[in-house]
């Protein structure tokens, strides 16, 4: 089994620093170094450095590249200024996720990068040559040839520039992006990540990104596994594929509806998602907050007074930021509405709770 | 390496106890706190409740992860120890100083399904 894993390009490096290391979509990767708390922490107030070289990256150009990536994804790409990033989901007619993404629109015309998740590359990679098939496009999977690290929190942009030699980073708004070339190879800053607070991810060969890496570390750069990174981004109501995100679960259920562009030309699964609005969903994501300091978690279900089971929890954590017990969890939409009191079942008790806002955390983007 | 205190006795499910008399006091093990990483909740029995030997009475919780107090041994809950609800880091700091709950026990047999030190380090390696 274990030697089925794959190793990012910094896996002897994490091993070397002691992290606990754990599968997680079909990697090997670290999980935590020094604990998920102190490394959270650090996310939040200074600076702290996640390998997500398990990433996919995949490249598509071609004539009809703008209009292709419009069939396959919610969002409106016609927009965009080269140097841009937009997020947004790839659709089943059904309206079910395939994944969600970012699609990166290069200076060159025509040429975009889509960034997918680990767990989906293959699943993605298939999903987009089979619709590609009418369209004159080139659609290439580098995800093995890219390393890729996060560095994020509020010092994130002095360690780019500074340890890193990054410079051009400090001219990006969130969600842009920019081409450096070191060693006569590519390096994409890119303004984005996954935690609620500012940051960078940087996309380099795997040699760069170890020397990157190294870096980082010398300068004191709290290395932060993927334990911390799932409590940032629960924090900052950002979903997961897989929990909040899924084949059966739409972006409309999961509140996402703002990323799907339903006046655009047609897209697979926009009629699903227009049905949706008009005749509403049978379930919906909400973020819930608990009275007590018990912690919900994945898989737990949501109830009312009288035992009747009205949803489950998708991800859950006593907030390390926020000093309290919060969950994600799909609800029937009657009792979707903020404020609506809910009960969640944890072991043999229940505990009292209500509906809040997804978004426990204040997010801290550079606009 | 963690810590294995001698003249407490062990079960598999990495609680130790602490025998006094008819009192079992029980708490879990340094290894079971190494594991579980920072723990951030104790979820706890109320004064008074009935426990039953391989039952859960409670958990711990980190940040990643749930786990299930197993009672090593029946009885009645007669003390729990408060300070866990504001301190829960006291397991980790010393799992063996940090009791959780004192149990009055029913069977006092129920000790011999338990482990001495010796044993328990085979398993909690």
């Amino acid at each position: 089994m274990e030697n089925l894993l794959k190793q990012t390009c910094l896996h002897d490096l994490h091993v070397e620093l002691g992290a606990k290391m754990s599968p997680f979509a079909g990697y090997d990767m670290p999980i935590q170094y020094s604990g998920i708390i102190d490394e959270h922490n650090a996310v939040r107030h200074a600076a702290g450095v996640f390998d997500v070289s398990h990433m996919g990256e995949i490249f598509i150009s071609g004539p009809d590249a703008e209009v292709f990536i419009n069939h396959i994804f919610t969002n409106d790409i016609r927009d965009m200024a080269a140097g841009s990033i937009l997020y947004g989901m790839m659709l089943y007619p059904d309206g079910g996720t395939v994944d969600d993404l970012l699609v990166y629109k290069e200076r060159e015309e025509q040429h975009y990068l889509l960034v997918v998740n680990a767990s989906n590359i293959e699943k993605d990679y298939t999903w987009m040559m089979e619709q590609a098939a009418d369209f004159k496009v080139t659609v290439d999977n580098q995800s093995e040839a890219w390393g890729q690290i996060a560095v994020q929190g509020p010092e994130a942009e002095k360690a780019v520039s500074e340890v890193l030699g990054l410079p051009e980073a400090v001219r990006l708004n969130f969600y842009t992006f920019c081409d450096c070339v070191r060693d006569g190879r590519r390096v994409i800053v890119s303004r984005t990540g996954y935690t609620g607070e500012d940051g960078f991810e940087i996309y380099a060969t795997p040699d760069q990104t170890r020397a990157y890496w190294r870096a980082l570390m010398a300068a004191g750069i709290k290395p932060c596994g993927l334990g911390c990174r799932d409590t940032l981004r629960f924090e900052a109501g950002l979903p997961l594929y897989g929990d909040e995100l899924t084949a059966e679960i739409s972006p409309v259920m999961a509140g996402l509806g703002m990323f799907c562009k339903l006046d655009k030309p047609g897209f697979i699964g926009r009629d699903a998602l227009a049905a949706q609005k008009a005749d509403g969903v049978s379930r919906k994501l909400v973020g819930i907050e608990l009275t007590d300091k018990a912690v919900p978690r994945a898989g737990y279900p949501v109830e009312l007074e009288d035992g009747r089971q009205v949803g489950v929890v998708t991800t859950g954590y006593h907030s390390i930021s926020l000093e309290k017990s919060l969950c994600f969890a799909l609800v029937d939409s009657a009792y979707a509405a903020l404020g609506t009191p809910l009960l969640v079942r944890i072991r043999k008790r229940t505990f009292p709770g209500t509906v809040v806002r997804k978004r426990f955390y204040q997010t801290k983007y550079k606009k | 390496m963690s810590k294995i205190a001698e003249g407490l006795l062990y079960s598999e499910s990495h609680e130790w106890v602490k025998v006094d008399g008819n009192v079992a006091i029980i708490g879990v093990s340094d290894f079971a706190q190494s594991e579980m990483g920072d723990i951030t909740y104790v979820d706890m029995p109320d004064l008074d409740d009935e426990v039953s030997a391989g039952d859960d009475f409670g958990a711990l919780e980190s940040v990643k992860t749930s786990s299930e107090l197993v009672a090593p041994v029946s009885g009645k809950v007669i003390a729990r120890n408060d300070e866990l609800e504001d301190k829960p880091e006291l397991i980790n700091e010393d799992a063996y100083e940090a009791w959780i709950i004192k149990v009055e026990m029913s069977d006092k047999a129920e000790l011999d399904n338990l482990l001495n030190a010796a044993a328990y380090t085979k398993i909690a390696e």
